[in-house]
């Protein structure tokens, strides 16, 4: 393996960690402050990724410039996050906050199923590709090695600051601070006043908006077709998984472990690739059950 | 004195004896029946078939529904035992059918205590998560190397000899299709028995309270494998014989939409109801043949859409409502005596 090479799987590696981030930053909140594991996750990556396609196809069509494309993916982002997030919250999850794990995870797995036809009534089986973003920020010449300044740099950029943001977020505002009671104890929350059902609904809304816009960000570079959502919401698990779950921090370690693992598995033993994320899974959880940074729970007698 | 004692004691017959017998004999009814199709209507003949290996299949999610987990991958078994018996086939031409069968169990037997061992550590969330991604990288195995597994368009699994008779068309369709009553039968009963034996008992209590089974000295772990175990074994038998009775094995029978489809059945018949996950498969079977014409495009929505009605509305499926109609009838019947007397 040359240097080209070496840089060439580093870039994908971070580019493709960035993406994975943001998708498993939403999964690992969601499950940190309501103790539900979301599986419609993957299908909101997949419909903000179409939401996107067509958003941008339909404005640079009426002759807008390319650069548009970039607040059209957090339009698309928060429309996914406000018009299925809010509906699921409101309409289902809370009905079953006291049932048991399992039953929860039937309830968003059938959401999930039925998101995954949703898509393909609205936006049929083809593959769509648009790549107007990626073009409108050129390239960037590292090393010698050419890369596009949206994966190298705009991706990273942005899985950072949502990484920093959302620290900042929970810990230095009032709402955050309300979220991170609630978590704690959401009985002894309500008892001094915090409106424990808005915090959760606000909660599962951003986590939505936070997979929307992983499927916006992914939408420029990759062909986007039905599965995809399916694909991903095991992808994320086995980095929220791997970092421990409702860790926020560690997911960003995990997700680098799993996107790198998988760019150099591309160019050393091709075949592997798609298994690398779950063998990295595996391995870790041999070793340390809880994830990276998980800790065992206190169990109750 | 004496006369509400009698009343207790006729109560206590009807409750230990009378229900049972009856749903017994429900049942033979029931398997009578299927054991008639083929001569009261044949053209259902294939389309029973295929419930009766699912239902054998979603039998297995329902053993680990008892223990109150539940497995969002099972259909790994299912596809490991189908092309078990595929790459017996193409090894070993004209192979008996009972060895393609013993090849795909022992294929499920083997990956699931793998899988097992290593899932049994963890509950809900993770157990049904991490099953999901193994089935998956099984997938990706099956679709990446295709040279050795026929990528996304399978391999042909030819039709196996029966006890060293080569068989036309019919005659093993037919063999196949009264194997499928009779491991339906064997194996139902044998889960049945299963849960009434100590280890079934034990691995139910995983559900209620794991912790005091830890007081009693006994490792979860190892009795959630034994119960794996049984599932994976479950639906592997349902895998061969699905393959068998179609002559294809496709990277289809692994993937996760397979897996789904066993988890709403098992939701549909009754979470945990041996009778409920062949009731369910054969409901499921004939609705959706009938209605992927009309409704193809939004099956899975469909379901997904049935599938929440049923957990919030009917938690205990087709068997939870057919108990409470049951009861419902003894109630008013010993009502009715009740005034009577």
């Amino acid at each position: 393996m040359n240097l080209t090479i070496f840089l060439l799987a580093l870039f994908d590696g971070i580019s493709y960690a960035a993406l994975v981030f943001i998708v498993a930053l939403g999964l690992t909140l969601i499950f940190g402050v309501m103790r539900i594991l979301n599986v419609a996750h993957g299908s909101l990556y997949a419909i903000g990724a179409y939401a996107t396609v067509s958003l941008t196809g339909f404005f640079l069509a009426l002759g807008f410039a390319p650069v548009f494309a970039f607040p059209l993916m957090l339009v698309s982002a928060v429309l996914v996050g406000v018009l299925l997030g809010g509906p699921i919250e409101w309409l289902l999850l809370r009905r079953i906050y006291d049932k048991p794990e399992v039953l929860q995870l039937l309830v968003t797995f059938a959401v999930f199923m039925i998101l995954e036809d949703v898509q393909r009534l609205v936006w049929g089986t083809q593959p769509y590709f648009r790549a107007s973003a990626l073009q409108a920020l050129g390239n960037v010449t590292l090393f010698g090695v050419t890369y596009t300044v949206y994966q190298l740099i705009l991706l990273p950029l942005v899985a950072i600051g949502l990484l920093f943001g959302l620290r900042f977020f929970l810990r230095h505002t009032v709402i955050g601070k309300l979220i991170l009671a609630t978590t704690e104890d959401r009985e002894a929350a309500q008892s001094i006043g915090i409106d424990a059902d808005r915090v959760f609904l606000f909660t599962f809304v951003v986590g939505a908006v936070l997979a929307g816009l992983g499927g916006a960000l992914a939408s420029p570079t990759t062909s986007i077709l039905p599965g995809m959502g399916a694909d991903m919401i095991v992808l994320s698990f086995a980095v929220v998984a791997t970092a421990g779950l409702g860790q926020i921090g560690g997911a960003a370690i995990a997700a680098l472990m799993i996107g790198l693992g998988r760019s150099f598995a591309v160019y050393v033993w091709p075949e592997v690739a798609v298994l690398v994320p779950y063998l990295i899974m595996v391995l870790v959880l041999l070793v340390r059950p809880e994830g990276l940074f998980g800790s065992p729970v206190a169990r109750k007698i | 004195m004496s006369d509400i004692s009698q009343h207790s004691t006729s109560r206590g017959a009807v409750k230990s004896g009378g229900m049972p017998s009856l749903r017994a004999l429900l049942t033979l009814l029931a398997v009578l029946l299927l054991a008639a199709v083929p001569f009261i209507a044949p053209s259902m003949q294939l389309l029973i078939n295929l419930a009766l290996a699912k239902g054998i299949a979603v039998l297995g999610v329902t053993v680990l529904l008892r223990a109150g987990q539940v497995s969002f991958g099972h259909a790994l078994f299912f596809g490991i035992s189908a092309y078990a018996g595929a790459f017996l086939m193409a090894s070993l031409p004209a192979a008996d059918l009972i060895l393609v069968l013993i090849a795909g169990v022992i294929g499920a037997t083997l990956s699931g205590l793998l899988v097992g061992l290593f899932v049994v550590r963890y509950r809900g969330i993770f157990f049904g998560m991490l099953n999901l991604a193994f089935s998956m990288i099984f997938w990706s195995i099956l679709e990446k190397f295709y040279h050795v597994t026929g990528g996304a368009d399978g391999i042909r699994l030819p039709r196996p000899t029966v006890l060293g008779m080569a068989l036309e068309r019919a005659g093993f369709e037919a063999v196949i299709f009264y194997l499928s009553i009779a491991l339906m039968v064997v194996l139902g009963w044998f889960t049945l028995r299963w849960f009434a034996s100590p280890v079934g008992q034990v691995f139910q209590t995983i559900k209620t309270n794991e912790t005091r089974l830890e007081y009693l000295g006994l490792s979860p772990k190892r009795v959630l494998l034994s119960g794996y175990l049984l599932s994976a074994i479950l639906c592997g038998v349902g895998g061969s014989l699905m393959a068998m009775t179609q002559g294809v094995v496709t990277p289809e029978y692994v993937w996760w939409v397979r897996s789904a489809e066993m988890v709403f059945i098992a939701v549909l018949g009754g979470a945990g109801s041996v009778r409920g996950a062949f009731i369910g498969a054969l409901i499921y079977e004939i609705v959706r043949v009938y209605a992927s014409a009309y409704a193809g495009d939004i099956w899975q929505m469909l379901l997904g859409a049935f599938l929440l009605v049923i957990i919030l509305f009917a938690p205990g499926g087709i068997m939870g409502i057919a108990d409470g109609l049951m009861h419902r009838g003894g109630k008013s019947l010993t009502s009715t005596r009740e005034n009577a007397e």
